[in-house]
């Protein structure tokens, strides 16, 4: 099947549209059944990292822990100030999970395989804008925090949407930066075909300072430790989020993990070569999937890991770590990149 | 003539001060040194007690339950009921009523027994001077720490609760632990 021409942008390989909604109903699912598996393996791993064992008690190994606190959330009580205004307070944490879903569509998984002999690829889409449609929805999702603490209609909350407003956007500019480099040594903004260049050597290698911004921008895009002073859970309550309770607050937290999983996936994919195995082992395509998913979940490890390691950062360290340190090295790794790339071809 | 320290002053060696090229490195190495030691911690065994399932040993001299003793030999009470326990109660919550043995009916060694014999839990403070006024160590306090119950009334415990063995043993500490 040709490729339609698209306004926007191209796109490599289209399957027949029943296809998409099966690709990405599958791709919806099997993400959404490793979320509560992540949150309950980040709980245990943070008791083992503290000396303790973390929830244990419903179902085996307490595995149905976050299937009960489902069941806890959605049945609490619909809540919100009478200073808040309606729509817009709804509207704020399904942006975010909205934008994290979106960023899901494109992440490749594998290349194209052989199903009953049609050619499926294993992706969402594989567009020729991958990175811009990246971060476009990453801009999109600034609108989660900001709109959320503002429609709350409380001085806290608005503060928290305030900072994280703010770190977002500085650190999105370092996370942008970083990745000039692997688009200019790739030559190409598609996701897979970024993958596909990797071919010789993953770019960890080549763009280490690029590996180095991305994954701390990532921690910040993502609120995560030691950047999470927007929500702060001791101090601040929750920044942007204090005034929700209940499924709706869920749907915030919903989106911090799904966007932890898509930093991680994308760190895989742009720096660690996508679906692609070391040492030239080369299994059958169906193994890639599994490939991608393994690169993840070490960097979830990565990512609980740090969260039980390190303190939080204050606001200005953030903001001139932001600003001094993380956009400069991200630049000069820019401009180191281009004149390799220009001398050596 | 401005002081001058001298000897006496300890130079304290301390690393580079933030910023900088020094304090980048130093800021980098520390985290990597402070990831390692929290990864360390994943190898060890949890120090957590599962409540329910294990019990928190508790020492020799630990001061939990009151238990009352019989003889051994003859089976007889050994309270008397002088009710010292009662007069040395800070906390007030021990009833005792004393009645006479009669040769048919024998329940401890001396000339008297306690016919009823209380103690009221949720106003007990484990001070332990039950313990230290009772002349013939009739009344210890036992190593049982497990007391909640959902009715107040239930707390007042009877001298047949107290003679008895607790229903579940509660560990003792071992040597050095």
């Amino acid at each position: 099947m040709t490729a339609p021409v698209h306004v926007l942008g191209d796109v490599a390989y289209f399957e027949p549209w029943w296809i998409q909604i099966i690709k990405a109903i599958v791709i919806f699912a099997v993400i959404l059944q490793i979320l509560p598996v992540t949150i309950v393996i980040e709980r245990k791993l943070l008791g083992r990292f503290q000396l303790r064992y973390g929830p244990n008690r419903v179902g085996p190994y307490g595995l149905l822990q976050p299937l009960a606190e489902i069941v806890k959330f959605a049945t609490k009580e619909n809540i919100r100030p009478t200073t808040s205004t309606g729509w817009l307070f709804i509207l704020a944490p399904v942006i975010s999970i909205l934008t994290a879903v979106a960023a899901l569509a494109i992440v490749p998984f594998g290349d194209t395989v052989d199903i009953f002999g049609t050619q499926v690829g294993l992706y969402g889409i594989d567009v020729s804008v991958g990175i811009l449609y990246l971060f476009a929805f990453g801009a999109i999702a600034f609108y989660a925090p900001m709109l959320g603490g503002w429609a709350s209609g409380s001085k806290y909350s608005f503060l928290g949407a305030m900072r994280a407003a703010a770190q977002l956007i500085s650190y999105e500019v370092a996370q942008g930066l970083a990745l000039v480099g692997v688009l200019m040594t790739a030559g190409t903004l598609s996701l897979t075909e970024i993958v596909h260049a990797q071919e010789g050597m993953w770019y960890f290698i080549p763009q280490f300072v690029g590996l180095l911004v991305f994954t701390t921008a990532s921690f910040a895009e993502t609120n995560r430790a030691p950047f999470d002073l927007s929500e702060a859970d001791a101090e601040l309550v929750q920044g942007y989020m204090t005034e929700y309770g209940g499924a709706k607050m869920v749907a915030y937290l919903f989106g911090e993990y799904l966007n932890m999983m898509i930093a991680s996936l994308l760190i895989a994919t742009f720096f660690f070569g996508g679906w692609q195995l070391p040492f030239g082992i080369d299994p059958p395509t169906w193994v890639d999937p599994f490939v991608v998913l393994a690169k993840m979940s070490v960097f979830l490890f990565f990512f609980i890991w740090v969260r039980a390691s390190l303190p939080r950062l204050r606001y200005d360290q953030l903001m001139s770590f932001g600003w001094k340190v993380l956009l400069p090295l991200a630049t000069a790794n820019a401009l180191v990149t281009a004149i390799l790339v220009v001398t050596l071809d | 003539m401005p002081y001058d320290p001298g000897n006496d002053v300890l130079v304290v060696p301390r690393g580079p001060e933030p910023g900088g090229v020094g304090g980048t490195y130093r800021v980098f190495g520390e985290t990597l040194r402070g990831m390692k030691t929290v990864f360390a911690r994943l190898f060890e065994k949890p120090v957590t007690i599962q409540y329910p399932e294990e019990k928190t040993p508790v020492y020799p001299r630990f001061r939990g339950r009151h238990r009352l003793h019989k003889f051994e030999d003859t089976g007889l009470e050994k309270c008397v009921g002088c009710s010292l326990c009662a007069a040395a109660c800070p906390a007030d919550c021990i009833r005792v009523v004393a009645a006479e043995n009669t040769p048919e009916h024998r329940v401890s060694a001396g000339e008297r027994y306690a016919a009823v014999y209380e103690i009221n839990m949720s106003r007990c403070i484990f001070c332990g001077y039950c313990e230290i006024a009772c002349p013939f160590d009739a009344i210890t306090l036992g190593h049982d720490y497990e007391l909640s119950d959902y009715n107040r009334s239930d707390l007042i415990f009877t001298k047949e609760m107290l003679l008895s063995e607790p229903l579940e043993r509660t560990p003792l500490r071992r040597e050095g632990e």
